[in-house]
C-alpha cells in the first residue's frame, strides 16, 4: 500500500474561486488482468493549467487517457469509477463518445498531423462537428492556426502538406486541430518531450495563451516544466494520486517524503 | 590458452562468399536469359495485325491476338473488381478490428494457406462450381478463379500495410471526435495509401500471368471476348499454351512469342511501378 495525503482535501484550492471542472472519484483502471490505477480521487478546476508528474509506469498517461476515453480503442482495457464532466459522467453508458471528444480534446506525446495538407489538418475535424460555409471554415481554420501560434510561419503554406513541417510545427498543428473544434478541456500527453528546446518553449508560452480559454491537463517527465506552466500539480506513484496541490506548495513544501524524493530526483 | 589461426577462418569466408555471389549471379543469369530469349523471338511478332486483329483458326496465316489482349484485360479487372473489395474489406478487419481476436487469427492463418493453394486447384474448383453447373465456360468463371487467387495477397497486404500505420494516428483521428469508421477509411486508408496501391497492383501481376485456373475456366476462343459471362473468352496465357504446343505452324509459334513478350512485358511494368511506389511510402 503507498501512503498518500488527501487528494480532495479543501485546502489545495484555497483562494481560487474558478470551479471544478472535472471531478474523479474511485477512478480504478485495468490493463486485462493486471490494475494500473487505484482509487484516484482528483477535482481539476476550470481554466487552470494542473500538471500530471510521476516517475516512467506511475500511470499518468493512462489516467490521462480515460477523460476521454480514448482507452476504448483497445478491448483488453476497462476504467471503474467516476469521472464527472460539468456533472456528466464521462464513463455512463449514455455518454456520446463523439462529443466527449468534441468537448475534450487531446493531444500526444508525438505529433500526428493527419497525412493532408495543413489547411486541411485544421478543417476536417471542424467540418465534422460544425456545418460551415467556405469562408466560415477558411476564418475558423486561421483562428485556429493563430490561437496555437502557428499561422504566421503557415500561412503561405496552407496547401503543403502537414507532414512538411517541422516537428515543433506539427505539435502545433496538432494543437491548432484540437482547439479548432472549441473544446473545453485540452489533454497533454507528453507534448514536448518529442520537440526540441526551441519548439518546447513555443509550447510552453501557447499553454499560458490556451489556459485563458481551455481547462489544461498535462503530463510530463519534465518537473521544472510542470513548475513553470502549472497551477496545481499530481505526483502519481504506483497507480495512485500520491500527492495534489497548487505547484507552488508541492514544490516548496511536499507533504509526503515520497513526493519529496521525486521532485529532489533523488529517485525516478 | 593456444590462439587459433585464422587463415582457416579466412578461407572458409573467401568460400562461402564465393558461393554465395556464384548462386545470385547464376540466378540473374537464368533472368536474363529468359528475358532475352522472349524478347529475341517475341519481338519478330509485333507488327500492326498483332495488336488490332482478333486470333484466326489453324491454318490461316494472318490475324493477331487483339481479341486476347482484351480477353485478358477484362478477366484481369474483372478478377480485380471482385477480389480487391473484399480483400481490402477483409484486411482492415484484420487490422483494425480483429487483431488479436480469435476470428481474426482463424482468417489469417486460412489467408496464408489459400496464398499456397496450387493455381489449378483453384481452377479446379471454379470449374465445378461454375463450369459444370452452367455447362459453359466463361469469362466470367476465370475471373471467379483468378478473384479467389488474388483475395488473400490483397488481404495480408492489406492488413500489413495498415498495420505500418501507427497508433498514434489512429489515437489521435479518434481524439478530435471523428468515428471510427471514417478515421478508418479517411485517416489510416490515405496514410497507407501508396502501401496499398502497391499490394493492389503486385495481386493484379500475379494473377494476370496465370495459366492453369483459365484452362478449367475461360479456355480460349478466336471471337472477340463480347460473350464475356457466357462463352468461352480469349486470353493471352491460354492462347500462349495453344500456340506454342497444339499448333505445327511456325506463324503460330511466333505470334506466341509475341504474346509471351506482352505479358512479361507488363507483368515486369507492373512490378517496377510497385517497387518505385513502395520505396517512396517508405521514406
Amino acid at each position: 500500500m503507498i501512503e498518500t495525503a488527501d487528494t480532495l482535501s479543501p485546502e489545495i484550492f484555497k483562494g481560487d474561486d474558478s470551479p471544478v471542472k472535472i471531478a474523479v472519484r474511485n477512478l480504478n483502471f485495468y490493463y486485462g488482468d493486471h490494475q494500473a490505477l487505484f482509487g484516484n480521487n482528483i477535482d481539476i478546476k476550470e481554466k487552470r493549467v494542473t500538471a500530471v508528474i510521476g516517475p516512467s509506469g506511475c500511470g499518468k498517461s493512462t489516467h490521462l487517457r480515460i477523460y476521454n476515453r480514448i482507452y476504448k480503442l483497445y478491448r483488453e482495457q476497462r476504467a471503474e469509477g467516476e469521472i464527472m464532466l460539468d456533472g456528466d459522467n464521462v464513463l455512463a453508458d449514455n455518454m456520446d463518445i463523439l462529443e466527449l471528444r468534441r468537448k475534450v480534446g487531446m493531444i500526444f506525446q508525438k505529433p500526428t498531423p493527419f497525412p493532408m495538407s495543413v489547411f486541411e489538418n485544421v478543417a476536417y475535424g471542424l467540418k465534422l462537428h460544425y456545418k460551415l460555409s467556405k469562408s466560415e471554415t477558411a476564418e475558423r481554420v486561421e483562428k485556429g492556426l493563430r490561437g496555437a501560434a502557428l499561422w504566421d510561419e503557415v500561412k503561405d503554406k496552407l496547401k503543403k502538406p502537414g507532414m512538411a513541417l517541422s516537428g515543433g510545427q506539427q505539435q502545433r498543428l496538432c494543437i491548432a486541430r484540437a482547439i479548432a473544434i472549441q473544446p473545453e478541456v485540452l489533454l497533454m500527453d507528453e507534448p514536448t518531450s518529442a520537440i526540441d528546446p526551441i519548439g518546447t518553449l513555443k509550447i510552453e508560452n501557447l499553454i499560458e495563451e490556451l489556459k485563458k480559454d481551455f481547462t489544461i491537463v498535462i503530463v510530463t517527465h519534465n518537473m521544472q516544466q510542470a513548475a513553470r506552466i502549472s497551477d496545481y500539480t499530481a505526483f502519481f506513484y504506483q497507480g495512485y494520486i500520491v500527492e495534489y496541490n497548487k505547484t507552488s506548495d508541492i514544490f516548496t513544501k511536499p507533504r509526503l517524503k515520497q513526493t519529496e524524493d521525486y521532485i529532489t530526483g533523488r529517485f525516478g | 590458452m593456444q590462439r587459433r589461426g585464422i587463415a582457416g577462418r579466412k578461407g572458409i569466408n573467401y568460400f562461402v562468399t564465393a558461393l554465395s555471389i556464384g548462386a545470385s549471379i547464376l540466378g540473374v543469369v537464368f533472368l536474363a536469359w529468359i528475358l532475352y530469349t522472349v524478347i529475341y523471338q517475341g519481338f519478330r511478332s509485333l507488327n500492326f495485325a498483332f495488336f488490332f486483329e482478333p486470333t484466326k483458326p489453324y491454318g490461316i496465316p494472318d490475324g493477331g491476338i487483339a481479341n486476347a489482349i482484351l480477353g485478358t484485360v477484362m478477366i484481369t479487372a474483372g478478377a480485380s473488381i471482385i477480389g480487391v473489395p473484399l480483400g481490402l474489406l477483409g484486411g482492415v478487419y484484420l487490422s483494425e478490428f480483429g487483431r488479436s481476436s480469435k476470428i481474426g487469427n482463424a482468417i489469417r492463418f486460412s489467408a496464408n494457406v489459400m496464398m499456397g493453394i496450387p493455381s489449378i486447384i483453384v481452377g479446379l474448383f471454379v470449374y465445378t462450381l461454375l463450369v459444370y453447373t452452367t455447362k459453359s465456360f466463361s469469362g466470367f468463371a476465370a475471373s471467379v478463379a483468378l478473384a479467389i487467387i488474388m483475395f488473400p495477397v490483397v488481404l495480408r497486404t492489406t492488413e500489413d500495410m495498415l498495420c505500418m500505420v501507427p497508433n498514434a494516428l489512429r489515437e489521435s483521428a479518434l481524439a478530435i471526435g471523428i468515428p471510427r469508421w471514417r478515421a478508418t477509411i479517411c485517416i489510416i486508408f490515405r496514410a497507407a495509401k501508396t502501401g496499398l496501391i502497391t499490394g493492389v497492383l503486385l495481386s493484379v501481376a500475379r494473377v494476370s500471368g496465370e495459366t492453369a485456373p483459365l484452362l478449367f475456366t475461360a479456355l480460349t476462343s478466336d471471337a472477340w471476348p463480347i460473350h464475356f459471362f457466357t462463352q468461352p473468352t480469349a486470353n493471352l496465357t491460354v492462347t500462349i499454351t495453344e500456340y506454342a504446343t497444339n499448333s505445327p505452324f511456325e506463324v503460330m509459334h511466333v505470334r506466341a512469342w509475341g504474346a509471351a513478350l506482352l505479358i512479361t512485358g507488363a507483368v515486369l511494368i507492373l512490378n517496377i511501378i510497385c517497387r518505385t511506389l513502395f520505396r517512396e511510402a517508405k521514406r
